[in-house]
């Protein structure tokens, strides 16, 4: 039972995409050995910056032999009949053939042809260059003598005089390869434990497979030539090669700590940092270095952001949970000084970075001077800068400055419904973005909105303001914290509703995994921000809002339509001048302040969004293992915008359904639905409108069941309207004897058709009355 | 005791010293050592020798320094880590040889750099110039977490996808000098690697310059005649290439290339004189990268382009 290692062996592969690679050439090569039936007992891939290593056990010596029966002429056929048969099975004589008996056909001859399996050895011969050609890395190159096919052709026909011999020697060994970053060396071998151990001999553009490979690049650079894989960890293990990325990431994580438990500090733990950092090296050297303690008085995420982004290392905290004036690094080499140049180099350019990171804190809260005069503070600085450098936000949806008035406007009119101060809510959202321009922001964008409240507290903001400037952008996904003050809450809710309501307005809704504007997660900030709180807000108004704020904008940057409007003013005499562009403005932001107008594209648009809330909710619940299948039946009903009570009445109704009344009703509802669906066909939708008349209730399972949904129906309505769905549900829970007796007792369908159409009016009544709590015909199962 | 003399050409004590031993060097690996172009660029990769030079089959080999202006990086002259002219150490080699990251780490042995004390470290780098059409996939070189060097497997240049490839080898010569000399600013980088009276500082040299170019750039580079200059060296560009295609013995790609390089300063110029909206940002690289792809265009019609 053979065993395959493989190691490409390359220049430095990207530490982002190292795992994926390795789980692609394990998937890739297996897939592969499967398809041709040769199938193993274990396979595991490893991967380093410098080489994917694939290892897999267990592979039969070669393929099974395949055997194929053939039917051949009846015995005694024509002497052609007989020989075409001999040569198409490959047979020698007759003889070598078997013959059969068919009780129609009666003696006919059959050849049984066996067809040996090819060895494993030459199977991956195949398998690992197509592999190699066709493997799947996100971005890959050519290097060196690349030729392009194309050229090679090209050139065959220039040099046409020449003969082929001549040219294809020209060319052979050229490179047509495409690898992440140049692949240097192919150790391909197939091991039987105790015999045997060859080489899988293969070539990919001049690259032949071999034995050897090498260790760390500084380390232990000399060839290594092995052939067997226990042979192969151990030879990198003293070559100074961990090869197994968990492992680096264990010993990573384990000296970290060691080392800052020496010191009496703490690992600021960072498990994407690991993982890329366990990606750079080979072999982990963890060192730690410093700074000037003078430094910490920059924001400690400013600090760790600049560490870590940079530098890639680590940050520690002392015992009160302060940033320490010390960074860990790790290093690829053991170094002959124990690594004290590595870490005071790393420590210099820690510095130098940290004196970049003061110098932009320092300009940030100083006055822009360019902007000094349109502006007191700051902030309100930058705010004049991001209006004045006509930033585009998108390109259908005009300026990052338009889009903060949007926002402001929406704020203006979420603050009121959520109890948030107007005017210290307007004052977060006009300040909500400003950070944008700041030069923190600028060098490290995750900052946003972080670097907005330091910088609002530093300029004497309301508390409550900074607060929101940063937690606008909140929750960014479903783990995410959930703003909880109003003030927070609108800005934020107001961000989210402007996003979705601009891309809608302008129809780019996610498609499938296609989300570039991450319009899912925002939907989802919106539900989360409204359930988690306990918000009654109906959406249309806001959705409107938003919708129609875009309209505008989009209107307005088409074609510069303000400015023309300024030129058709200026030739109709008025005069030139910032006070006409002004005036245009003016009017441009009232029409945006003015209410929505009632159109069309606007209701439609509003309620394609709706519809995204309703399918987003469902998922919401789903996660949370709440019934997420009654959402539809909550949302058929008209008017369903309010995402608190929409949920209360699935809540309701879930819990409803769960009991027998409900249960039973259910079955009674779909009975009649039914049944008025099927005549409602013969006759015409509608075709049952209308109240029943008394008089002509002759059964008394009739007219009990008219007398209960009388009460029943205007109980379950009196208590929806008081928002009591569970006095609703009870209720309608009144119905379900009625109507199981009226099912047994009633011929809906009576030969005298005045008693059938008061019947299925009365069904229709019925459906009605459930239709007050929930469209019981989208209750899925 | 080593002599004055032999400081002055210290890589590791002067910064004349670091450029002569990598000249020195990169001589040896049989590279054309080419002096800067005479022409204001961004970057090493701007000169000729680099753009043109890696499009068509020809095989090539150069080195040379070429003096950068990035307008935008002016900080006066009081940023120790920030200038907005510097220079960079450019080799460029094609088709890219197997050894390349062999040869680019003896070239740091050669400047003094100690491998058994120093963590070298190539880590993702996708280099991309928007103006000339140009990307490449390869690593910044990181000497004990400074980035020392870019490295760069060209891929496409001018449009063009490069076919051998070159590699580029860019030494940013500040931050090398900074390393080696251990020192915190890059005005504090000794220069001629004298001691005393004797030592003259980049400081000594630059400071002047940064404080002046960068008024210059940000406050006093007159707009409006710098727009003049980029539509004139557009018009320019342009005029030469189609009298280039017009016949037989008129090709002038070299000169229509300097034009296009002449637009890209004026822009970069503009950019930082902050006249240029983003919008509007968009659209000027894009009108330099036409002219890029079209002076590549050209080019590969010439001798030196393989035709």
């Amino acid at each position: 039972m053979p065993d395959l290692l493989l190691e490409l062996f390359s220049e430095e592969i990207p530490a982002r995409m190292q795992r994926q690679a390795a789980e692609d050439l394990k998937r890739l090569v297996t897939n592969a050995l499967v398809d041709r039936n040769l199938f193993y007992e274990g396979a595991q891939a490893f991967v380093t910056p410098r080489r994917l290593t694939l290892h897999v056990i267990g592979l039969p010596a070669a393929q099974p032999t395949s055997r194929e029966e053939r039917k051949g002429p009846r015995v005694g056929a024509p002497e052609a009949a007989i020989a075409g048969f001999l040569k198409s099975a490959g047979l020698a004589r007759i003889e070598d053939a078997s013959i059969e008996k068919d009780p129609k056909k009666g003696e006919f001859y059959v050849a049984m042809i066996e067809k040996p399996g090819r060895s494993t050895k030459e199977a991956l011969a195949d398998i690992i260059p197509t592999v190699v050609r066709a493997f799947p890395w996100p971005k890959s190159m050519h290097w060196g003598d690349y030729h392009p096919a194309e050229r090679l052709v090209s050139l065959s026909g220039m040099e046409a005089g020449m003969d082929p011999g001549t040219i294809s020697a020209k060319y052979t060994g050229k490179n047509t390869l495409r690898w992440v970053r140049p692949l240097r060396g192919i150790l391909c071998t197939l091991a039987t434990p105790h015999d045997v151990a060859e080489i899988v001999p293969f070539d990919i553009d001049g690259l032949g497979s071999g034995d050897v490979t090498w260790g760390h690049r500084f380390m232990a650079p000399a060839p290594i030539t092995v052939r067997r894989y226990d042979d192969y960890a151990e030879a990198l293990q003293k070559a100074k090669v961990v090869l197994d990325a968990d492992r680096r990431q264990a010993i990573i994580l384990n000296d970290a700590k060691s080392l800052a438990f020496a010191q009496g500090l703490e690992l600021v733990e960072d498990e994407g940092l690991v993982e890329e950092v366990a990606g750079l090296i080979e072999w982990p050297v963890v060192l730690m270095g410093e700074f000037e303690p003078e430094f910490l008085d920059i924001p400690p995420e400013v600090i760790r952001a600049t560490i870590r982004a940079n530098q890639k290392c680590f940050v520690l905290k002392d015992a009160d949970g302060k940033l320490a004036n010390r960074f860990i690094l790790v290093s690829n080499l053991v170094a002959s000084d124990g690594g004290a140049a590595i870490a005071a180099g790393n420590g210099r350019v820690v510095r130098a970075r940290l004196s970049d990171a003061r110098h932009f804190w320092l300009t940030d809260l100083s006055p822009l001077p360019d902007y000094k005069d349109k502006a007191a503070k700051p902030l309100d600085q930058r705010l004049a800068k991001l209006e004045a450098l006509g930033i585009i936000f998108h390109d259908k949806l005009g300026t990052q400055a338009e889009r903060i008035e949007r926002i402001e406007s929406l704020t203006n009119e979420l603050a009121r419904k959520v109890g948030a101060d107007v005017e210290l809510a307007a004052r977060a959202a006009c300040l909500a973005k400003a950070d944008l321009v700041t030069e923190m922001v600028g060098e490290f964008p995750e900052l946003q909105g972080l670097m907005g409240r330091y910088y609002a507290l530093a300029q004497g903001e309301e508390p409550s303001v900074a607060d929101a400037i940063e937690e606008h952008y909140t929750p960014q996904g479903p783990n995410d914290r959930v703003p909880a003050a109003p003030i927070s809450i609108a800005v934020a809710l107001a961000d989210k509703l402007d996003t979705l309501g601009s891309f809608w307005a302008i129809d780019e809704k996610p498609t499938g995994s296609k989300d570039p504007f991450a319009l899912r997660r925002a939907a989802l900030g919106v539900i989360r921000i409204v359930l988690e709180n306990g918000l009654r807000l109906p959406l249309t108004g806001p959705l409107n809002a938003a919708i129609w704020g875009a309209l505008l904008d989009i209107e307005f940057a088409r074609e510069d339509q303000a400015g023309s409007v300024v030129q058709s003013l200026e030739r109709r005499g008025f005069p030139k001048g910032p006070e006409l562009e002004e005036v245009v403005g003016a009017f441009s932001r009232a029409a945006r302040r003015s209410p929505a107008p009632d159109n069309a594209r606007l209701r439609e648009t509003t309620a394609s969004l709706l519809i995204f809330f309703a399918d987003r909710l469902k998922v919401y619940l789903r996660d949370k293992g709440a019934r997420y299948d009654l959402i539809d039946a909550v949302f058929a009903l008209p008017g369903q915008d309010d995402l608190l009570t929409i949920v209360w009445r699935v809540e309701a109704l879930g819990r409803f359904l769960d009991t027998e009344d409900g249960k039973n009703l259910l079955m009674g509802y779909r009975r009649a639905a039914n049944i008025l669906r099927a005549e409602e066909r013969k006759e015409g939708a509608g075709a049952f409108a209308g109240p029943h008349e008394p008089a002509k209730l002759v059964l008394p399972a009739e007219k009990d069941l008219a007398d209960v949904l009388a009460a029943a129906g205007a109980a379950a309505r009196e208590r929806v309207g008081r928002e009591d769905f569970e006095g609703a549900m009870r209720a309608l829970a009144t119905l379900r004897a009625p109507v199981d007796a009226f099912f047994l007792d009633v011929t809906v369908n009576a030969d005298d058709s005045a008693l059938r159409l008061n019947r299925l009016r009365l069904l229709g009544e019925l459906r009605d009355a459930t239709h007050a709590v929930a469209d019981f015909s989208r209750v899925a199962g | 005791m080593p002599s004055a003399a032999d400081a002055s050409l210290d890589p590791a004590k002067s910064f004349q010293g670091l450029i002569l031993t990598l000249q020195e060097y990169w001589a040896r690996q049989g590279c054309v050592m080419l002096q800067p172009y005479d022409m204001e660029v961004g970057a090493g990769t701007f000169h000729p020798a680099t753009t043109l030079r890696s499009l068509g089959p020809k095989p090539w080999k150069a080195a040379y320094v070429q003096p950068s202006r990035r307008p935008k990086d002016g900080r006066y002259g009081e940023n120790p880590n920030r200038l907005q002219h510097y220079y960079q150490f450019q080799v460029i080699l094609k088709p890219s040889p197997a050894n390349l990251q062999e040869l680019y780490l003896d070239s740091l042995k050669a400047i003094g750099v100690d491998m058994a004390l120093h963590d070298v470290r190539f880590v993702e780098d996708d280099w991309e110039s928007p103006t000339l059409g140009a990307w490449g996939l390869g690593w910044e070189c990181w000497c004990d977490g400074m980035e020392v060097s870019q490295f760069t497997y060209f891929q496409q240049v001018a449009g063009f996808e490069c076919a051998p490839v070159s590699g580029e080898l860019t030494y940013g010569l500040e931050r090398l000098a900074i390393y080696v000399q251990g020192v915190d600013s890059i005005y504090d980088i000794n220069f001629n690697g004298r001691d005393g009276a004797e030592r003259v500082t980049y400081g000594d040299v630059f400071t002047q310059a940064e404080e002046e170019y960068s008024r210059y750039n940000f406050e006093y580079a007159d707009t409006a005649i710098l727009f003049q200059h980029f539509k004139d060296a557009e018009a320019e560009c342009r005029s030469l290439l189609e009298i280039g295609a017009s016949g037989e013995g008129r090709l002038m790609a070299l000169p229509a290339y300097d034009q296009c390089i002449k637009a890209s300063h004026a822009f970069n110029l503009l950019d930082a004189r902050g006249v240029i909206s983003v919008t509007e940002r968009q659209s000027y690289i894009l009108r330099v990268r036409e002219l890029a792809k079209a002076c590549g265009a050209a080019w590969l019609k010439t001798a030196g382009g393989g035709a």
